[in-house]
């Protein structure tokens, strides 16, 4: 039986004859990415901005009622609900506004909670209580403080280790691609207005550490190559290093992709936006990795030396002794 | 690298084999197993997520802590002070978060002094002081509590508080909670399994501070209702009642009550005569003492019950009560006096709490996603091995092997370790199976390569795993530094999720690098092949 081969051997794709317009290209994704994000702005959740949300699948129900919901909710006198499907067809989240007053005494947002979901559960009799959260306004600050310690330090200690492992051209060049992969993940929330939580924040470092995985074994094929072609024209060592790459390349990321497309289509609904946000990471990951790593490295122009150590006190010595001998 | 010692062989077949059983007790019933009773039977823990039940965060405020204190110091001083029957004070205050008196003759203030020293010691071995002595205007005395103390009083205060709330809520009888202080001013409470947090938020929603205080009937009822107090005395409301009326206000004497945190039993009952819900307490002896001093002393005299603030009733005390023990009425529902009877069993919360955080998760939800997961994970796995085996062939089996043992072993080391699996965890368990080939698609990519390249079979496996295992390592560690920082930052269920990923990460390189070379390094030693098909 013949093996199968998704990308044939020995491919020589000039990757990098169009890194300009795919730079530009990525670029223009990035800012409108980050226009979307402050303009449309993230669907915050309750873990953000405070509040109560409360979860109700309706099982016997191919939709969810969100109008008669809306209507049914808002009656009661609580303020306007957000309401949005979740995951399901037939499953909603209801947000509110925690009461005021509720910062000194706690029963009133019980109270919002215990009054919703009867008049839900009297309207419609297959509506089943999944969960309510209920977050005061100090906590959730605290939550969205704590999220971006932890996304911001995660993005500055991957690149230290790769700084650290590789030469700073790779460090950098590891960063922009970070921050690449996380804004066009973050684009994708402003636009389909997914509710983004704490979960979210998870996700987003997942692909943080896991959009690298491409990155670091492209970088690594380049050191090789750095260092066995000494004298081989950067562009094309790395176009050689990425063909080299290629069909693990592909191989993987389809991997990562056929498990987490089995999780989006059967998996949880609870984590719908989860899984979506890390399978355009990784996606997204895959494709930085070629297009934003790589050419970043001839634009911080990496040389075949960079990998050479610099002489040592010693080396000097003897070289000096050398051409002093010559003289 | 290809060379494997009897010796490695075992313990890598052990390592994969011990790590693999322990996964069973979580997959299947213990008792369809031929399982040795002897052995630990460990069982993944599932998240509140996923097994349904309520968080609570609950806040204290400090403040409070440092008010109690100050009056606590008043009661002190004054009773030390009129012990010693010489020093004689006025126009005590505690405003301000410091306690300042006045000595009458200022001949005495030094005497004054003296007599205080003794309360202002820290209770630690520190030598810190609690409360920091001045004399200012030459007779006044300001006691002003240091940091330290302050700091102390919070976290004993927090301590009782976390002690009073396990206690509370093991009394419900509600099965393995956790209960755990957070940062300096937090406790967090879970309770699997919870459906309805409501009588739970109730119970830990009452500082159950009950007090016997005399009541002051010279006051004008004019001014209690403008809540103008009488010198040396203090205005409690009445309890709002179970119809929801309020009942006005009482002046009650603030020094010379009783407090009823010394109590050895409290049940809810029903009050012979009237029939309505109460709860009889039973003080300790040197309660049951004190409260029989201060209705001997007040015969005929109206007391207030307070609780928490509020007046519950006022009852004339019509006799001495010297039995150490009491009734307490107040219009109580039977559910309020049943949880007012375990809040006193388990004793007054030094602070109060509030909840500022709640997440409860209905269990037919977690049921649901457990199920789906699983198909998930099940489809997932199925199609990755089709694949793989389909591309690397022999190798691609081996991979596969690896994986299955991959996924026996997170679940067995999750046992072990006594982790819990939350809804993320479930997702981030899917996702190492993607993962989990990428070591062996790049050894595999590798070897090919080195054929191509003309090296022999030997050398073309033992190249392919010794380049490969540099980027294997470098990625991993970026992905490990990623789930460090989601479990230092994140909460509960994001926590479970970097658990199932480190785990993962490390299992993954044990079987996908360790066991597929040593069984590939087994083949290529019993069949020696001319050629790689791979």
């Amino acid at each position: 039986m013949r093996l199968l081969k998704l990308v044939p051997e020995n491919t020589n794709i000039h990757f990098l004859k169009w890194r300009l317009p795919f730079f530009i290209i990525s670029g223009l994704l990035v800012v409108a990415s980050w226009v979307l994000v402050l303009t449309q702005g993230l669907n915050l959740g309750v873990d953000f901005v405070g509040g109560q949300m409360i979860r109700i699948t309706f099982t016997q129900s191919k939709e969810a009622p969100v109008a008669a919901l809306r209507g049914e909710v808002e009656r009661l006198g609580y303020g306007e609900p957000v309401i949005q499907t979740f995951g399901a067809p037939n499953a909603v989240s209801i947000r509110m506004r925690l009461p005021s007053g509720s910062e000194h005494n706690t029963g009133l947002a019980d109270a919002m909670a215990k009054r919703i979901t009867a008049a839900v559960k009297a309207a419609h009799a297959d509506a089943r209580l999944d969960g309510v959260d209920s977050v005061s306004g100090k906590v959730s600050k605290e939550l969205g403080w704590t999220a971006f310690q932890a996304l911001g330090l995660a993005a500055i200690a991957i690149s230290a280790y790769i700084w650290f492992r590789f030469e700073w051209q790779f460090g950098i060049g590891a960063m922009v691609s970070l921050v690449h992969d996380v804004s066009l993940t973050m684009g994708m929330f402003a636009i389909t207005q997914m509710e983004f939580d704490l979960n979210i924040v998870a996700a987003v470092l997942t692909i943080i550490g896991y959009s690298l995985n491409d990155t670091i074994v492209v970088y690594d094929r380049i050191r090789e190559n750095l260092k066995k072609f000494r004298r081989m024209p950067v562009p094309e060592l790395l176009d050689l290093s990425v063909n080299e790459t290629l069909s693990r390349t592909v191989m993987t990321s389809l991997m990562m992709l056929i498990t987490l497309t089995a999780l989006l289509l059967l998996g949880p609904k609870v984590i719908f936006g989860f899984t979506a946000a890390i399978t355009l990471g990784i996606f997204v990951g895959t494709y930085s990795s070629v297009y934003m790593a790589a050419p970043l490295l001839i634009w911080l122009k990496v040389t075949a030396t960079s990998f050479v150590p610099t002489e040592s006190a010693l080396d000097r010595q003897e070289r000096l002794a050398r051409e002093g001998g010559k003289r | 690298m290809l060379d494997f010692p009897r010796w490695k062989q075992l313990w890598f077949w052990f390592l994969a084999l011990a790590a693999s059983a322990a996964a069973l007790p979580s997959i299947c019933s213990v008792a369809d197993l031929p399982w040795p009773a002897a052995l630990p039977a460990p069982r993944i823990n599932l998240g509140l997520d996923l097994a349904g039940g309520s968080h609570l965060l609950l806040e204290a405020n400090p403040a409070q802590v440092s008010e109690q204190r100050l009056e606590g110091m008043e009661e002190q001083v004054r009773t030390k002070l009129r012990q010693s029957g010489k020093v004689r004070i006025g126009d005590i205050s505690n405003k301000g978060g410091a306690l300042s008196f006045m000595v009458e003759d200022a001949a005495q203030v030094d005497a004054a002094r003296e007599l205080i020293q003794p309360l202002t010691n820290g209770a630690g071995l520190t030598g810190k002081r609690d409360w920091d002595i001045a004399v200012v205007d030459g007779t006044r005395l300001v006691l002003t509590p240091t940091k330290e103390g302050i700091d102390q009083a919070i976290a004993n205060a927090m301590d009782t508080a976390t002690e009073v709330v396990r206690k509370r809520i093991d009394a419900m009888g509600t099965r393995e909670p956790t209960i755990i202080r957070q940062g300096q001013d937090r406790i967090v409470v879970q309770v699997p399994g919870l459906k309805d947090p409501t009588a739970l938020k109730n119970l830990l929603g009452q500082t159950a501070k009950l007090e016997f205080k005399l009541v002051d009937t010279t006051a004008l009822a004019s001014d209690v209702s403008r809540g103008i107090a009488p010198p040396g005395d203090e205005i409690v409301p009445f309890a709002t009642s179970a119809n929801g009326a309020s009942a006005g206000a009482l002046a009650v004497k603030r020094l010379g009550g009783i407090k009823g945190d010394r109590l050895t039993n409290a049940q809810a009952g029903n009050d012979q005569r009237t029939n309505q819900p109460n709860v009889s307490i039973t003080f300790d002896q040197d309660g049951g003492a004190r409260f029989a001093k201060l209705t001997t002393e007040n015969v005929n005299k109206p007391f207030a019950i307070i609780l928490d603030g509020k007046v519950l009733s006022a009852p004339n005390i019509n006799e001495p009560i010297l039995g150490g023990s009491a009734q307490i009425s107040g219009s109580f529902t039977p559910q309020a006096a049943a949880s007012l009877a375990i809040a006193l069993r388990s004793g007054a919360l030094p602070v109060d709490l509030k909840v500022v955080e709640e997440r409860t998760v209905g269990p037919d939800l977690g049921a649901d996603s457990i199920h789906k997961g699983v198909m998930a994970m099940l489809a997932g796995t199925l199609a990755v091995v089709v694949f793989m085996a389909l591309t690397y062939g022999r190798f691609g089996l081996y991979a596969n092997m690896a994986l299955v043992v991959n996924v026996l072993m997170i679940l067995g080391v999750m046992a072990l370790a006594n982790t819990t699996l939350t809804l993320p965890g479930i997702a981030g368990f899917v996702l190492t199976i993607g993962a989990a080939v990428d070591a062996n698609v790049l050894v595999n990519e590798r070897i090919r390569e080195e054929r191509q390249r003309g090296r022999r079979v030997f050398q073309a496996v033992e190249m392919g795993y010794k380049e490969a295992s540099r980027a294997i390592f470098d990625a991993n560690i970026t992905n490990v530094i990623a789930a460090a920082l989601m479990f230092a930052f994140g909460s509960g269920p994001v926590k479970g999720f970097a658990v199932v990923l480190v785990i993962g990460i490390v299992t993954s390189v044990f079987t996908a690098v360790f066991l597929t070379r040593m069984w590939v390094a087994g083949w290529l030693h019993r069949a020696r092949p001319a050629d790689l098909e791979i």
